[in-house]
């Protein structure tokens, strides 16, 4: 067969990792057919952005780096983070994870947290039913490639009933950009439970070129609530391709809380679908785009759920060159009465070479349902500056309020105080650089 | 007296979108003044506070603007504030995300040096005083600068800037407007609890109305860019008796107004073709 794969990788590659990490038979032949759809599959059309025309071909290899036994063999700027995480807590280092804990008390309550590599080989029945279910290998080339090569990744998994109190963490650090970087997480919150997870995608180091091709998946079923949240502040060789994607059950939640502070182009699609009668969900991304970046931010909610209420917000400041194509997709299909849908998408220019474009769409097959939208492109407003500045603040000092103040009404709704101030940082690191 | 200010406005004119509003504006101010500037809506007043402040729409094309000896017109708006110039506009801007308390401590740490900034503890009990003082609902130190405020609440909202940040020239355009009279006497109460010999006033407003309350000192009449005449609160007494027109008269305008006039047609000198879009 001459497939013209582009990829760094071959099927032998592919065939020969999974077999020396002892994948099971399932686990090697999807990889193996996905790698065949790689080579036959387009890559996504995205709105207003040629994703050809970025640097997304470098996976680089799978390079197995080794355990540690604490955090305090992480790098010194990670280890203030996580200090009060010692339980709960997974790492993954380029290309495989290198520390987790779970405290006694969650894994009596069945709670499992760990690898996914590791759970495909000893929870295949809770694997392999979910396992690029939300998203599928078959939709694009980058989901197809995905499928082929991910490796180490997060499977969380909340039985019946079990409520977790406290948030579950995850650093996805890459300090090599010869090594795969494309975690697959995986979660899945049984019938009445709710669980918090927070990760941190990050990167120390690098210089080449190198692209994270993550997906992330989350079941959420009949009652049950999870609350997603992730940062991402990839160095600028890195493309960061993300896709997000929650299924949820009558009467489930679903709250993303998304943090794009990449320095380097970014597609992150987000989607919910409301599957279920009662189903909501709540979306809030902030991203920053500055230099020369490309940012394509895309949440999308579909509702199949009667009575399902789904709520969109994306604020994105642009500095420099950069552009921003902010998406928001609300679909309520033919029989989701009494739906509800929100979204509203703004951009904030700081420079007049920034671009920013909202594209809110409403898509609607039902008639009984309300749905609202709101978008706004614009620059900071003269007006507000000569005001502030007439109160004696400089004119930085203004510009930093006003910015500030743009992006609040979405921070200072983070439930989860340590991503807030998490956020809050990244966002100081990027505006203030 | 070292702390009472002295504000000298010599021969100001000013444009907006190169035409020429402000046609010479002369003003002395001091410690302890409170002046008015009363005219009809569309005269100038609001354009002489602009200027003052340092609004980037606002050409200065001559005249000078001296507070204490230092030229106003050299500076920022950020350094005029600094030097003690208040303007509590007639249209405050709304600003999501930053609330009033934030932007209050902002405002008032920089003016002072850094590492000694106010202590968070006394900044609030400042503002709960002066918020008190000025009958405004507690809740409002932590909703967003003027965000849903209605036209009354945000000049209160002024005044209360103003009392915290405790400025030596106060202009205050159109305070008055959309108060009720129970919120009028508040906002005049917090001016008159402020005057005293270390700061003047320029009270900006086309009604008599807010002057029964504060009692100027002087009074100035605008009309088509210019003070066109001066005296003492026994003038305004008399506009509000009489209205504008015995004033046109006497000085044989007709209308008042500046900058609405339509331009007079020239014939152009070289033509080029008009452009189609
Ligand atoms: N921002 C502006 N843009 C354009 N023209 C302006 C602006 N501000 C003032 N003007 C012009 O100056 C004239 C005087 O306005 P203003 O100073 O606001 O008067 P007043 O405060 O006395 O009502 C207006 O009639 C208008 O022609
Ligand atoms: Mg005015």
């Amino acid at each position: 067969m001459t497939t013209q794969i582009v990829l760094p990788i071959d099927q032998n590659e592919v065939r020969e990792n999974s077999q020396s990490k002892n994948e099971p038979e399932w686990l090697s032949n999807l990889r193996l057919e996905a790698l065949t759809l790689a080579g036959q599959l387009e890559y996504p059309k995205l709105e207003k952005t040629n994703l050809n025309r970025w640097s997304i071909e470098s996976y680089g290899k799978y390079k197995s780096t080794a355990p540690i036994t604490s955090i305090a063999d992480l790098p010194e700027a990670y280890q203030e983070a996580l200090q009060d995480q010692k339980d709960n807590l997974l790492i993954q280092r380029n290309s495989n994870v290198v520390f987790k804990s779970l405290s006694d008390d969650l894994a009596k309550k069945g709670v499992i947290f760990t690898d996914l590599e590791t759970a495909a080989k000893e929870h295949p029945e809770l694997v392999q039913p979910y396992f690029m279910q939300a998203v599928k290998k078959e939709e694009n080339k980058l989901t197809a490639i995905h499928t082929a090569l991910w490796s180490g990744g997060v499977f969380l998994y909340v039985p019946k009933n079990v409520e977790v109190e406290i948030p579950l963490q995850v650093l996805f650090l890459s300090e090599d950009d010869s090594s795969i970087f494309s975690p697959h997480v995986l979660i899945v919150a049984d019938t009445n439970s709710s669980v918090t997870y927070v990760d941190h995608v990050t990167s120390e180091g690098s210089s080449n070129e190198l692209v994270h091709n993550s997906i992330v998946e989350v079941f959420v079923k009949s009652g049950a609530k999870v609350q997603f949240s992730t940062l991402h502040n990839l160095n600028d060789s890195i493309t960061d391709l993300s896709y997000r994607r929650a299924v949820v059950e009558n009467d489930g939640r679903i709250e993303w809380i998304i943090g794009e502070m990449n320095d380097g182009n970014c597609m992150s699609d987000t989607s919910t679908v409301l599957k279920g009668n009662g189903s909501t969900s709540d979306a809030k991304i902030v991203c920053i785009g500055l230099n020369e970046q490309k940012l394509n931010i895309t949440t999308n909610a579909t509702h199949f759920g009667k009575n399902s209420d789904s709520d969109m917000i994306t604020r994105a400041v642009m500095n420099d060159n950069a552009t921003a194509i902010i998406n928001g997709v609300t679909k309520i299909e033919h029989g989701a009465k009494n739906a509800n849908g929100e979204q509203t998408e703004k951009v904030l220019m700081l420079s007049p070479t920034a671009r920013g474009d909202a594209n809110p769409m409403l898509l609607i097959d039902e008639d009984e349902v309300t749905a609202g939208h709101a978008a706004s492109v614009g620059q900071v407003d003269q007006n507000q500056i000569y005001y502030l500045m007439s109160r004696g603040i400089s004119k930085e000092t203004a510009e930093r309020l006003i910015i500030y103040g743009f992006l609040a009404p979405v921070v200072s709704e983070i439930p989860i105080k340590q991503v807030s101030d998490q956020l809050q940082a990244l966002i100081e690191g990027k505006l203030e650089r | 007296m070292s702390n009472s200010p002295k504000f000298v406005i010599d021969g100001l004119k000013a444009s907006v979108e190169n035409k020429e509003i402000l046609k010479g504006i002369n003003l002395e101010i001091n410690g302890g003044e409170v002046h008015a500037i009363m005219g009809p809506n569309g005269t100038g007043k609001s354009t002489l506070a602009s200027a003052i402040m340092g609004h980037p729409k606002y050409e200065v094309t001559e005249g000078k603007a001296i507070l204490n000896g230092d030229d106003l017109l050299e500076m920022e708006v950020d350094e005029r504030a600094r030097a003690g110039v208040f303007l509590a506009m007639q249209y405050p801007s709304e600003i999501t995300g930053v609330t009033n308390a934030d932007f209050l401590r902002s405002a008032m740490n920089a003016k002072r040096e850094e590492g000694d900034e106010i202590s968070l503890i006394k900044f609030i009990r400042k503002m709960e005083g002066k918020m008190g003082e000025l009958e405004i609902n507690p809740e409002f130190m932590h909703r967003y600068l003027n965000e849903g405020f209605s036209g009354g609440e945000k000049k209160r909202n002024e005044i209360l800037q103003m009392a915290m940040l405790d400025p030596s020239i106060v202009i205050l355009d159109e305070i008055d407007s959309g108060l009720d009279i129970d919120a009028l006497k508040i906002v005049a109460d917090g001016v008159n609890n402020m005057r005293n010999e270390e700061r003047g006033f320029l009270i900006i407003t086309h009604y008599q109305r807010l002057l029964n309350y504060i009692t100027p000192d002087f009074v100035h009449v605008m009309m088509q860019g210019k003070i066109v005449k001066s005296g003492g609160p026994e003038l305004a007494e008399r506009l509000e008796n009489e209205g504008y027109d015995w004033i046109k008269e006497e000085l044989g305008i007709e209308d008042e107004t500046v900058g609405q006039e339509e331009e007079d047609f020239k014939m152009p000198m070289n033509t080029v073709a008009p452009e189609f879009k």
